[in-house]
């Protein structure tokens, strides 16, 4: 039980994925805007990332290894994510036609995210079993929710301040980045 | 077969590769036929919110060809018969700024009206009924034209192609039967949080 909640915190906090390893960018800088888009964005990469954790696990062990084929990881992980993406694409475009629009290009651009990859890259290179890199894809894809709705409620207040001409728009959001991220790095060494 | 396989790394990567691509397709073209979409629900929600009056003001055809329009990317402030709570509604559900009425299209009246004819005067072309998006006026030709006006949406069309001038678009009067409370006014701005523009802004006493 106390592994489970030290892979949480870790993957949530410590090692967030996208203020501490500074992966997956592109998200966090284009559908931090408005935050009911990236609510929406959390949820959907949340939920691939998850999904995408436990595929990666089962092609890895079942797959890979007993073919001696660990070279393919990258290649192979990297058909799993769009599998996965492209699942969650028709699965949104389904149960939320409103939030599949507010989405838009952002929603297949998930596939690109390299904090996903990096999930499942990391999941096989620490050896962690079914659960655990379930847990871990989960924990990832909280952290990143996390970190991309307190940016862009940020950016939604930011947007009604007073900002000197020279740093508005993207370089006042570039600064609020890099100071969450200064704040993050304050966890390490938590656990 | 799997000795072949084991032994060729070549061919154990391509097999494997090629199987887990086999396995992904089914599963995404089994997931194509559970989730599949039947045309566009965006498009049945902005119909929904249009006024359904098939005036043709927006330069559209009808209201659907119009939300259809707006799905992809059209103006939301082509609407005169709905008016600006109609640009209101389609703008909360699109999460886009609300902008005004364009008046190109025509300006939003206060009271709804009905078209009449005056009947005596009418001479039976039918130009009026050619006009009418919604057939709500019944005739023949050489024969006196009259409006149903449980029918009509009152959208002026049929005014202007009349030869003679006989059809005046009368305010609906209220009757009992269809008598409603008018909506409370909605209390303005309590509270922001917001400088500048925004805050000091009085609040609108008679906002409906």
């Amino acid at each position: 039980m106390q592994e489970f909640a030290v892979i949480l915190v870790s993957s949530i906090l410590i090692n967030n994925y996208v203020l501490v390893q500074f992966l997956g960018l592109c998200p966090f800088m284009g559908v931090s805007n408005k935050l009911e888009s990236a609510i929406g964005m959390a949820a959907a990469t949340t939920f691939v990332l998850t999904l995408t954790a436990m595929a990666s696990y089962v092609v890895n062990a079942l797959v890979l290894e007993p073919l001696g084929l660990i070279y393919l990881r990258t290649i192979a992980f990297i058909l799993v994510i769009a599998a996965v993406v492209q699942f969650t694409k028709m699965f949104i475009e389904k149960t939320s036609p409103l939030l599949y629009r507010v989405l838009g290009v952002f929603l297949p651009l998930i596939t690109t995210n390299c904090a996903v990859l990096g999930v499942a890259l990391q999941n096989t290179s620490k050896d962690l079993n079914f659960a655990q890199s379930s847990l871990y894809g989960f924990g990832a894809g909280a952290g990143f929710s996390l970190v991309l709705i307190f940016f862009s409620a940020m950016r939604e207040r930011l947007a009604a301040a007073d900002v000197p001409v020279s740093f508005r728009g993207a370089a006042i959001a570039m600064i609020t980045a890099g100071l969450m991220s200064l704040a993050f790095m304050g966890f390490s060494g938590l656990v | 077969m799997i000795e072949l396989i084991s032994q060729n790394p070549i061919l154990a990567a391509l097999a494997a590769l090629v199987g887990l691509a086999i396995v992904f397709g089914a599963l995404l073209g089994f997931a194509a036929e559970k989730f599949k979409v039947e045309g566009d629900p965006i498009v049945e929600q902005i119909d929904e919110l249009l006024p359904q009056t098939q005036c043709g003001q927006c330069g559209f055809p009808g209201c659907r060809p119009y939300a259809e329009s707006i799905a992809n990317g059209d103006e939301i402030n082509k609407c005169p018969p709905g008016g600006q709570s109609t640009i209101n509604a389609i703008a909360s559900l699109l999460d886009v700024p609300a902008p005004e009425l364009d008046a190109e299209h025509g300006e939003e009246s206060d009271v709804k009206t009905v078209a009449y004819i005056r009947e005596d005067e009418c001479i039976g072309c039918t130009k009026c009924i050619q006009a009418c998006p919604v057939d709500a006026i019944m005739g023949a030709a050489k024969f006196m034209h009259t409006v149903i006006t449980d029918e009509c949406t009152g959208c002026d069309l049929c005014v202007e192609p009349c030869p003679v001038d006989c059809i005046d678009m009368l305010p609906v009067v209220e009757t009992i039967a269809d008598w409603r409370w008018s909506i409370p006014p909605k209390p303005g701005l309590i509270a922001t949080d917001k400088r500048g523009e925004l805050a000091n802004q009085p609040v609108e006493e008679d906002a409906a």
